[in-house]
C-alpha cells in the first residue's frame, strides 16, 4: 500500500532528525555548544520554523488558488499567458533576492520573513492552478454547462476535482522550497532553524552547522512524502 | 416541438454563415437527424438549442415559447444532453455522474437514488455492479449507456445527442441503436440527433434534415429521402445501394403475404424457415440468400401468420431502385 511506505518515509526521516539532535544535545563537544543547542531551543526554532512555513504556505493557498480561477474565467482568460510567463520568470529570482528586496520594504523581524516566503510561494501554486484548469477538458465543461450546471456548481465540483492533483502538486513544490527558504528567516531575524547555521558558524562548531543543515532538509522530505500522497488521493 | 426561424448563426471573424437562414419545426415525439459532411453545421445547429450557442439572427420556440425569454439555466435542465466524448466527469461514480442534473434540481436523496436504480436498470447496466464504477473502469458502450442514463435522468422532454455512438466500434454501435430505439418506444422523447454517417440516419431518424454548406436541402422522412432524393448532393450522400437500404427499413410483418390460420399450421408441418414480424426485409433477403430457399415464413409468437417470396423481395428492392 502506497500511503503505508509513505507513514514509514516520514517516519525514518523523522526519527533520522531525532537522533541527529538527541546526538548533538548529548555529546557537546564543550559548554558553549551545550549552553547553545538545548532541547527545549531546538523546539522553538523548529516551531517558529513550522510556524513560517505554515503561515505563508496558507496565504499563498488562500491567494494563489483565487487569482489561478480568476484568471481562467471568462473575462480575464487572455491575461492568463501573461501571468503565466511572468510568473515563470519570477521562479527564477533567488529566494535571497526577495528576502532581501522585502527587508527593503518592511525591515527586519518575522512579518518581512513571512512576506517573501508567501510570494515566493505563490508562484508554483498559481501556475499549477493555472495549468490545472486549463487542462480540464473543455467537452467536459461544455457538457457540464449544457446539462445546466450552475457557473459555480461547474467550478467547484467539476473543474476544481478534476485539477486537484495538479494543484496540490503545486502546494508540494511551495512547501517543500518554502521549508528550504525558511533559513534566510534567521538572517532577517525571523528565526527558525536558520538561527543554528548562523551560530554555529559564528561559534565555528561543526556539529551546530550540521543539525542547522540537516532538520530543514528532513522537514523538506517529510513534506514531500506528505503532500505527494495528498496528491494522490485527489488525482482522478 | 421546437421550432427553428430564420436562424443564423455567423462566427465572429468569419466570413460566412455556419448556419444560414434554418426554418423547420421537430414534431414532439419524434427523432430529428441532422446529416451531413463534416463542417455542414450539426453542431452549432444543435447547440443553439441549448443556448450552448447564441444564433446571430432568427428565433427558436420550444413549445412555442422564444428560447430568449426562458432562464439559460431551467431550459438546459429540461434539455438531456448527450455528446461524443460523452462527457462523463471522471471524477465520479456512475452514479454521482447521473445524479447531477437531479442534483441540480434538488431532489430528495432517496429519489435520487431510486433514480439511478431505475436509469441503470432501462440502459441495462446492474445497478449492484456499475452504480459506483468510475468511467474510466467501463468500456466505450457502457460509457455511452450512462450517458443516455445521466441525459435522461430528470425525463427531460427534449434530447440533444451530438454523435453519440460516432467513437463505437460497429457492432457495438448497432447495438447500442437498437436498444436507443427500443428506449424511445417507451420514453417517446423530441430527440435532436446528429451525426454524419447516413446509415443511421437512416435506421434511426423519423425526418431526416440533410445539411450541405449550412443550410438545409431536404427534410423527410427516411423512406422519402431514400426513394426522392431532393439533388445530386442527397443521392450521392446516400450513395448507390439505396434499394438495399430501403429494404432496411420494411419489416415483414408489412410486406408479407398473410396466411390463413389453417395455412399456418400447414406451414409449421413443413418446418421452414421463420422470420420475427419485426425482422426487417433486408433480414429476410440475406436469410433466403444463406439458406438458399425462395420463400421465408414470418411468425407472430408462436402462431405463423404469413409467407414472404425472393421474387416479391427483388421486385420491391428494384422499383425503389429505378426511382432514384
Ligand atoms: N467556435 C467557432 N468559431 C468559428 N467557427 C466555428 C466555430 N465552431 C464551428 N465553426 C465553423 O462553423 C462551421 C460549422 O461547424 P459545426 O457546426 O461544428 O459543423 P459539424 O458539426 O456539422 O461538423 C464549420 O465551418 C466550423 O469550422
Ligand atoms: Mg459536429
Amino acid at each position: 500500500m502506497a500511503s503505508l511506505s509513505s507513514l514509514l518515509k516520514v517516519l525514518l526521516y523523522g526519527l533520522i532528525g531525532l537522533f541527529l539532535s538527541i546526538w548533538v544535545v548529548q555529546n557537546p563537544q564543550d559548554g558553549l555548544v551545550a549552553r547553545l543547542v538545548t532541547y527545549d531551543k531546538l523546539a522553538v526554532l523548529l516551531l517558529q520554523h513550522f510556524y513560517l512555513v505554515g503561515v505563508s504556505a496558507l496565504l499563498a493557498v488562500l491567494t494563489a488558488v483565487p487569482l489561478g480561477i480568476a484568471l481562467t474565467r471568462p473575462g480575464l482568460k487572455s491575461w492568463a499567458p501573461r501571468v503565466l510567463a511572468l510568473v515563470n520568470i519570477g521562479q527564477t529570482v533567488p529566494s535571497l533576492a526577495v528576502v532581501a528586496l522585502s527587508v527593503g520594504f518592511l525591515g527586519v523581524g518575522s512579518l518581512t520573513a513571512i512576506v517573501a516566503l508567501w510570494i515566493y510561494s505563490l508562484l508554483p501554486i498559481l501556475s499549477n492552478t493555472l495549468i490545472g484548469l486549463q487542462e480540464v477538458d473543455s467537452s467536459i465543461t461544455e457538457a457540464a454547462h449544457g446539462m445546466g450546471m450552475k457557473g459555480r456548481h461547474v467550478l467547484f465540483r467539476v473543474e476544481l476535482p478534476m485539477a486537484a492533483a495538479m494543484i496540490m502538486a503545486g502546494i508540494r513544490t511551495a512547501v517543500t522550497i518554502t521549508i528550504g527558504s525558511a533559513i534566510l528567516a534567521a538572517f532577517v531575524g525571523g528565526g527558525g532553524v536558520g538561527n543554528l547555521i548562523i551560530a554555529g558558524n559564528n561559534i565555528s562548531r561543526w556539529q551546530v552547522l550540521v543539525l542547522g543543515a540537516a532538520l530543514p532538509v528532513l522537514m523538506a522530505l517529510m513534506a514531500d512524502v506528505i503532500f505527494e500522497s495528498l496528491e494522490k488521493k485527489v488525482r482522478v | 416541438m421546437i421550432r427553428f426561424e430564420n436562424v443564423v448563426k455567423r462566427y465572429p471573424g468569419e466570413g460566412a454563415d455556419a448556419v444560414h437562414n434554418l426554418n423547420f419545426e421537430i414534431a414532439s415525439g419524434t427523432i430529428c437527424m441532422l446529416v451531413g459532411p463534416s463542417g455542414c453545421g450539426k453542431t452549432t445547429t444543435m447547440k443553439m438549442i441549448n443556448k450552448l450557442i447564441r444564433p446571430t439572427s432568427g428565433a427558436i420556440l420550444i413549445d412555442g415559447r422564444n428560447i430568449d425569454t426562458v432562464d439559460t439555466i431551467e431550459l438546459r435542465l429540461s434539455i438531456g444532453y448527450i455528446i461524443q466524448d460523452i462527457g462523463l466527469f471522471p471524477h465520479m461514480s456512475v452514479g454521482e455522474n447521473i445524479a447531477t442534473v437531479p442534483g441540480e434540481l434538488g431532489w430528495k436523496k432517496e429519489r435520487i437514488n431510486a433514480r439511478i436504480e431505475e436509469l441503470l436498470e432501462l440502459v441495462d447496466l446492474n445497478p449492484k455492479v456499475y452504480r459506483n464504477k468510475k468511467p474510466n473502469e467501463l468500456s466505450g458502450g457502457q460509457k455511452q449507456r450512462v450517458g443516455v442514463a445521466r441525459a435522461l435522468a430528470a425525463d427531460p422532454p427534449i434530447m440533444l445527442m451530438d454523435e453519440p455512438f460516432g467513437a463505437l466500434d460497429p457492432i457495438t454501435r448497432a447495438k447500442m441503436q437498437d436498444e436507443f430505439l427500443h428506449i424511445q418506444e417507451k420514453i417517446r422523447k423530441t430527440i435532436v440527433f446528429v451525426t454524419h454517417d447516413i446509415e443511421e440516419a437512416i435506421k434511426m431518424g423519423d425526418n431526416i434534415a440533410v445539411l450541405k454548406a449550412g443550410q438545409i436541402v431536404q427534410l423527410s422522412s427516411p423512406m422519402e429521402i431514400l426513394s426522392n432524393p431532393a439533388d445530386p448532393f442527397v443521392s450521392e450522400l446516400i450513395g448507390g445501394r439505396n434499394s438495399l437500404k430501403m429494404l432496411n427499413l420494411m419489416l415483414c410483418g408489412q410486406i408479407m403475404k398473410s396466411l390463413s390460420p389453417s395455412e399456418g399450421e400447414k406451414a409449421r408441418a413443413t418446418g421452414h424457415g421463420l422470420l420475427g414480424l419485426k425482422a426487417t426485409a433486408q433480414d429476410a433477403l440475406s436469410e433466403m440468400l444463406r439458406t438458399g430457399q425462395r420463400f421465408i415464413y414470418v411468425e407472430d409468437g408462436d402462431r405463423i401468420v404469413g409467407v414472404l417470396e425472393f421474387e416479391d423481395l427483388l421486385e420491391r428492392a428494384s422499383r425503389h431502385g429505378l426511382s432514384q
